[in-house]
């Protein structure tokens, strides 16, 4: 099919942006790397009176560690991250997470900040930022503001942006010698969206684990964190941290709830080998 | 400013192109009805199938999931230009050679992704990584095997070449 008519403007500046988004609110969108959004736009999904393209906004598509964070650009695409060396070393669990996402000419387009800002709760960034402890700075018309990865996501493809806001950078915390992290996902075909995807990391406490982060994704409305598992495994135990995973899936058109909870646990095995083996 | 129709100015293929275009249509449209370059394929149009795949400043992209607006000072090739160039006639012909095709219709894409991964890659890549590289091109004739043979063989061969 094709999109419904609109309207397009190219904003050159943040403010551009963010000015045009107060004027139309709701009937506007910002088209980022337009990955999912022309997809919903195409299958009528969507049709929004105007579409504001930000790919012209110059300085939004940085990586670069600031102190004990790295910085990433709303606008960098996810191929440049995949590749870079600055992610690489200080967001690892980013690197892992990386090739799990579409195809590479996809990457070559979707952009990091248009995937949080999008929510799809079977998506491997939003959980990733949910599992590092992440915050996401957001440029209004009554200035700017950051909100926590914990208190960002809030419901099915609903996050903590307001209609005429838009994110401008994330902020991860960067990985120290005792950073763990891991990742799995399991996919009917690589590149899909995941029936269940984990997410963790955690800090390397002697023999054991400390601050342990798991979050799941593909379960639930949201990226969820499975807090009770996070401190059996905390423990020390996997298989009580099995037992004691909290999640609530629902039958989607992929699987049961039933067969989700299954690999919820076939899962955290394969991510709490990864916490444990990398124990330097 | 915001408009229904965009002016657009482009390099495609190499040639200078300037129009006018409803700001809806999708890159791959625009190449498709307005250049009459038919080469790019239209499948699913929600950046499942790959059939679309072209090159836009040298990136391999979803002609379905970018708009025709958005390339205004882009530098776009097409397996029209690609083949025209040569630049892909090792992979057309071992497509050929070892039946990599059958109805043709994932054929552009899969030759753009195809030379993508091989133009990139420092080392012959595995057939994991083919595998992996084209996972994103949907073929419902021949399946994988011999489309995976084809792009391995030419990393081999240009591997020797060098």
């Amino acid at each position: 099919m094709k999109p419904a008519p609109f309207a397009y403007a190219k904003a050159k500046t943040l403010k551009e942006a963010v000015t045009l988004l107060a004027k139309h609110k709701d009937d506007a969108r910002l088209l980022a790397g337009g990955q999912s959004l022309i997809a919903t736009l195409n299958m009528r999904l969507s049709a929004p009176d105007l579409l504001i393209d930000i790919n012209g906004i110059k300085n939004l598509n940085g990586i670069a560690k600031k102190g004990k964070y790295v910085e990433i650009g709303a606008l960098a695409r996810h191929a440049q991250v995949e590749h870079s060396d600055v992610i690489a070393k200080h967001a690892p669990l980013i690197t892992l997470a990386m090739p799990h996402i579409g195809h590479p000419a996809i990457r070559n387009r979707g952009t990091f900040g248009g995937s949080i800002a999008f929510a799809d709760p079977a998506a491997e960034l939003p959980a990733c930022l949910l599992a590092l402890g992440g915050e996401i700075d957001i440029a209004g018309p009554r200035g700017k503001r950051k909100v926590k990865a914990d208190a960002f996501f809030k419901g099915l493809f609903e996050t903590a942006l307001r209609p005429q806001e838009m994110i401008t950078t994330i902020r991860i915390p960067a990985a120290d010698k005792a950073t763990r992290v891991g990742f799995a996902e399991l996919a009917r075909r690589h590149g899909d969206y995941a029936i269940v995807g984990l997410a963790a990391s955690a800090r390397g406490n002697g023999k054991g684990l400390a601050d342990v982060r798991l979050a799941y994704f593909g379960v639930g409305d949201t990226p969820v964190r499975a807090r009770k598992a996070e401190a059996a495994l905390a423990a020390g135990d996997v298989d009580t941290a099995v037992k004691a995973l909290d999640l609530d899936p629902h039958d989607d058109v992929q699987a049961t709830a039933k067969t989700k909870k299954h690999l919820a646990g076939v899962l955290l095995r394969r991510v709490a080998k990864q916490l444990m083996e990398a124990r330097g | 400013m915001s408009n229904h129709a965009v002016d657009i100015s482009l390099s495609v293929n190499g040639e200078r192109v300037q129009k006018r275009v409803d700001a809806r249509k999708t890159l791959v449209d625009f190449l498709r009805d307005d250049l009459f370059l038919t080469g790019s394929h239209v499948g699913c149009e929600h950046g499942v199938c790959g059939a679309c795949t072209v090159r836009v400043d040298g990136e391999i992209v979803r002609g379905c999931l970018m708009l025709a607006a958005q390339c205004d000072g882009a530098k776009v090739e097409t397996i029209e230009g690609l083949s025209d160039s040569g630049e892909v006639a090792d992979l057309q012909a071992a497509f050929e050679q070892r039946n990599a095709l059958q109805c043709g219709f994932c054929t552009p894409g899969m030759l753009a992704a195809a030379q993508d991964l091989l133009k990139r890659a420092k080392k012959v890549p595995s057939r994991d990584e083919i595998r992996e590289h084209l996972s994103g091109n949907y073929c419902r004739c021949t399946g994988y095997h011999a489309i995976v043979d084809a792009v391995e063989a030419v990393a081999q061969g240009r591997a020797k070449g060098r």
